[in-house]
């Protein structure tokens, strides 16, 4: 029979971190775009959060909880390259590319359409790291950029321009799928 | 500023990020530079966009329900035992009066069980092979192994050491079977991995061993001193009989 503080810590944490469950988990299926991956990852999430709970010192849950889900994801990642040989995503490609010459082509008067939900989802899981990442954690996840900086280990000023980027990219990837369903 | 400049700090803008001095200069450069307006008004037509959209995920009851089941539990399952346990008390044929009370409702509860458990246990020995998933603490010494398991589970699961019997002790893991963290010892014979899986139960007889088999792999259940053991692998069912005679006979010894 567990201990009673060990009682305590687990009610402590279960109303400190279960109610971001759905947050997590919803960064995991936009990092590891597979459903039972993201399971495995959110669950040995928690059992880390839960493992490291007494060091924990604020001062928000969610990019904490964020945070560990990255190192678990990672290493997810590396067990994926062992097994595929590569990872499919370049960061280092992306990285290279210039910002705006996504944007050049587009009319400044193009309004996007709107789109189904499932559309939107394909688009954002084909954007690149560390740009999805951090796309995700600002428009979905709602975090200020300080909360992104906090959960990515990187510089406020570093967030700003990979959100530029994402946004970029994102919508040249938008228009480019418009224009091939016209 | 310079066009690039505003490009970044635009968004900043539409997410409220910058100070009054900041979004002062942007609006100006804006102002001044239709190129930039007009990105920052598509920008802005996305986002719009994308927050009608709803884009998030709901995590699956049964996450919610493992990550919960990981928990330390205020409640131990012996001393007040849930409708599931009671239907496993039925399954190991320990309450024959009550399995005929409740008639055949109660036959057909059991065999679903009795499946789903073991088809449990056979996709978590699945999921196990999977690299990096086998083992969570690495050890051929079971005082490694068994003192990890203390403070994970209720009960620790007995580690012994088979090596000198043909099996390999390798590593412990946490697993969760039927919605409960309960621990996997793990050993191998040649390249065949046999997972141990051991949760308690409140039925403390012993039950003789019967051999299953489910998707390829044969899966040896037992228990005894109110454990339940499913010992599950590719081995041949007379290596895997073999496994479970010497973990028995050195539980005794």
């Amino acid at each position: 029979m567990p201990a009673n503080d060990d009682l305590q810590k687990a009610q402590r944490f279960r109303e400190a971190a279960l109610p971001y469950l759905d947050d997590v988990y919803t960064l995991a299926r936009y990092l590891l775009r597979d459903a039972s991956d993201a399971e495995d990852a959110v669950q040995e999430c928690y059992l880390r959060a839960l493992k490291h709970f007494d060091s924990y010192r604020g001062p928000a849950m969610k990019p904490w909880l964020f945070a560990i889900l990255r190192n678990v994801c990672n290493a997810e990642y590396a067990r994926r390259a062992h097994r595929h040989s590569a990872i499919d995503d370049t960061p280092g490609a992306a990285e290279q590319t210039p910002i705006w010459q996504e944007t050049e082509a587009s009319p400044e008067t193009e309004v996007l359409r709107s789109r189904d939900a499932g559309a939107i989802r394909k688009l954002i899981d084909a954007l690149a790291e560390p740009f999805k990442e951090t796309f995700v954690l600002r428009e979905i996840n709602n975090l200020s950029y300080r909360e992104i900086a906090e959960a990515v280990g990187a510089p406020v000023g570093t967030v700003m321009s990979r959100l530029a980027r994402a946004r970029a990219m994102l919508r040249a990837a938008w228009t480019a799928d418009e224009e091939q369903a016209r | 500023m310079t066009c690039d400049e505003a490009r970044i700090l635009l968004h900043a803008l539409l997410d409220n990020e910058l100070d009054a001095g900041h979004a002062r200069e942007v609006e100006a450069h804006i102002a001044s530079c239709p190129a930039c307006a007009a990105e920052l008004s598509a920008q802005r037509d996305m986002q719009r966009v994308l927050a009608d959209a709803d884009l998030r995920y709901t995590a699956p009851a049964s996450l919610r329900a493992r990550i919960e089941a990981s928990l330390p539990q205020p409640q131990p399952q012996r001393q007040q035992p849930s409708r599931r346990s009671v239907l496993r008390g039925f399954a190991m044929g320990s309450a024959v009066s009550a399995l005929a009370a409740s008639g055949v409702v109660a036959l057909v509860l059991r065999q679903d069980d009795q499946q789903r458990i073991l088809s449990e246990v056979v996709s978590a020995h699945l999921r196990s092979l999977q690299a990096g998933h086998l083992i969570d603490v690495v050890s051929t010494d079971q005082h490694t192994v068994k003192p990890w398991f203390n403070g994970k589970l209720d009960v620790a699961p007995p580690v012994i050491d088979l090596t000198a019997q043909g099996f390999t002790l390798v590593g412990g893991r946490l697993d969760y079977i039927d919605a409960r963290a309960i621990g996997a010892v793990v050993y191998k014979r040649r390249q065949h991995v046999v997972n141990l899986f051991v949760s308690q139960t409140s039925n403390a007889e012993y039950r003789a061993p019967k051999t299953e088999t489910m998707q390829g792999f044969n899966c040896r259940r037992w228990g005894n001193r109110g454990l339940n053991f499913w010992a599950v692998s590719d081995l041949a069912p007379d290596e895997l009989a073999e496994f479970v005679d010497k973990f028995e006979a050195a539980m005794k010894g």
